[in-house]
């Protein structure tokens, strides 16, 4: 039964992992929500481990090589170009502590609107 | 395997690499969690990228040889695509570049299941439980990757942004075409090995994607890009399991139920009901009974000018600035912070009033606002703003239309009624900065603008807005 115990504990990772994503996101402020989209998204661009191991199997036809190659180059857009449009957004949250001169708080004091 | 120096067989044993994704999750999660608050998401982002670079590193050791160069080419191209694409992409722009983004994560997961369809010979010798979770990221992918591109096209307006419907039969064609992906799926699963059978099923999906995304407005627009996004990350996890890589099951699944949360977070802003936007139309309905009431507004609208309108605010005590969609298609966040720098010099207390899903997606406006250096504790949530507008002078209403409109609570026959607003109308007087009479996303006629309390002044948010400062500089 080893495939049987192989699903059950990918099973458990499964479950304990969608824990984690609800607890880790139901406290976010709705001002973070579009980057908080956009970096989980980039998450998901883990999907090219898959494209890279498969590549590396033997038996792939001339089609597969191309269909990998593609799903390569998807996954790579998803996580680069999923954490620079993050990082973008994220780069307009940060404190300039030397901006204000007429003595308002800075973005950084402010932990909750 | 003696042959091998110790170094590489130490880098290359299994439980290495596991130390390695274990690393990785441990990163992807502190990350996560640093991008739920505003002082830490930066680094939280870049963190969750570590995690994402040790997960390839651990995937690019782990992997049998050969093929080296299909992996290069691979890479080489998605990075001579994503960078400069997220790197020029305006920040108006970036929800489309979002559901793009998406759209070929959910694109890769259909390819590895078809890829590994072929490899095995249509499944053969391969564990069923492995199968169902291939075929289900199959259909998954493809859905979530035409879904994404559709929801790309109508934001960009290549599509139009208006439902594409096909009236009552929308919903019997989207079953049809749900039952004929599964029936596919079932038939590969129960032992078939035609590749035709598993063609046929990604193009059900696709047309599945399609027709799931087209009917729907672009109002709810956002919430569907979210809800894909839930959708890629639930078949990168299954992907995960057919492929037996703990890495891909938790991020999957992270990212799975986090999107989940979010896109019923984002519903719940929008008083919108799941079902409802996936059963689609919104906005095309609402537009016949915008036209229909256009004719019933017998009252008028009162225009004004940037000179008027500027007196009006220099003499005001407080000022709220309400920012809608309008205000980021003219990038007029910088010219709205010159506004407000110069009503501040004249002691006028000025905050803005951010609706959640003001713009095309929450926290849009903030972002906006935040690039042209407005301080944090200037933004008001929605329900920190309501309660201060029946003491505000002036409302400034800039390119925000829906999430004004007070038909949301008193016409209970409004396609947005019950969705929760910005209570503008409380305020002493409003200015509305708005290009025409165009009814917004939603497709429907704002009350608001009927109001004696109302001045539309009419044009481009940026010019208007800058035009009113010019004519504050001089009084």
């Amino acid at each position: 039964m080893i495939l049987a115990s192989t699903l059950t504990t990918n099973l458990a990772i499964l479950v304990l992992a969608g824990f984690i994503g609800f607890v880790v996101i139901s406290k976010v402020p709705n001002t973070l929500h579009t980057p908080l989209m956009s970096g989980t998204n980039a998450i998901h661009g883990i999907v090219l481990l898959g494209g890279l191991l498969i590549v590396g199997l033997s038996g792939n036809s001339a089609f597969n090589k191309v269909i990998l190659v593609i799903a390569i180059a998807f996954g790579t857009i998803n996580i680069v170009g999923g954490f620079l449009v993050t990082d973008r957004m994220l780069e307009m949250f940060k404190s300039k502590p030397e901006r204000r001169a007429d003595g308002e708080s800075t973005a950084k004091k402010d932990e909750k609107p | 395997m003696s042959a091998v120096p110790l170094a590489s067989t130490f880098l290359q044993s299994t439980s290495f690499l596991d130390v390695l994704y274990i690393i990785a999750f441990a990163l992807f999660i502190q990350g996560l969690r640093g991008l739920s608050g505003p002082t830490t998401a930066v680094r939280g982002n870049r963190i969750a990228a570590v995690g994402m670079t040790i997960a390839v590193i651990a995937t690019l050791l782990n992997r049998n040889e050969g093929n080296w160069g299909l992996i290069v080419l691979g890479i080489a191209l998605g990075a001579a695509v994503g960078v400069p694409a997220a790197r020029q992409v305006k920040m108006t722009a970036m929800p489309q570049m979002v559901a793009l983004f998406n759209g070929v994560g959910g694109g890769a997961v259909f390819l590895i299941s078809w890829s590994e369809f072929r490899l095995t010979d249509g499944y053969t010798g391969t564990a069923t439980y492995i199968t169902i979770f291939s075929l289900f990221a199959a259909i998954v992918g493809s859905v979530s990757f035409w879904g994404s591109n559709i929801a790309f096209g109508k934001l960009q307006e290549i599509l139009p942004g208006r439902p594409i419907t096909l009236g009552a039969a929308q919903q019997i064609v989207n079953l049809l075409l749900f039952i004929l992906a599964v029936a596919a799926g079932v038939d590969i699963a129960a032992g078939s090995h035609s590749e035709l059978v598993f063609i046929g099923m990604l193009i059900c999906a696709a047309l599945l994607g399609n027709a799931v995304v087209l009917p729907i407005g672009g109002a709810d627009m956002p919430v569907v890009i979210s809800m894909l996004n839930a959708f890629t990350g639930l078949s990168a996890a299954a992907t995960g399991i057919a492929l037996d890589n703990p890495a891909l099951i938790v991020a999957g699944m992270i990212v799975g139920a986090s999107g989940s949360i979010l896109t019923n977070l984002m519903a719940v802003a929008m008083n919108r009901s799941i079902p409802a936007i996936i059963a689609g139309g919104f906005g095309g309905g609402g537009a016949v009974e915008g036209a229909s009431g256009a004719g019933e507004h017998a009252g008028t609208v009162r225009s004004t000018t940037a000179a008027d309108a500027a007196i009006q605010l220099a003499y005001a005590n407080r000022v709220v600035i309400v920012p809608g969609y309008g205000m980021a298609v003219a990038q007029a966040q910088h010219a709205v912070r010159e506004l407000t720098k110069e009503l501040e010099k004249r002691q006028v207390e000025v905050s803005y009033a951010i609706h959640p899903v003001a713009g095309r997606m929450p926290g849009h406006m903030n972002v906006l606002l935040a690039e042209a250096d407005v301080p944090y504790d200037q933004l008001k949530e929605m329900d920190e703003a309501n309660p201060e507008f029946s003491r505000t002078d002036v409302s400034l209403v800039i390119g925000a239309n829906d999430v004004t409109n007070p038909a949301a609570k008193n016409t209970p026959s409004s396609p947005i009624y019950g969705m929760p607003i910005l209570e503008v109308s409380d305020s002493h007087s409003v200015i509305v900065i708005k290009r025409s009479m165009n009814p917004g996303f939603a497709g429907i006629e704002n009350e608001l603008y009927y109001e004696p309390k109302t001045e539309m002044l009419f044009g481009d948010a940026k010019t208007a807005v800058s035009e009113i400062t010019a004519e504050l500089a001089q009084l």
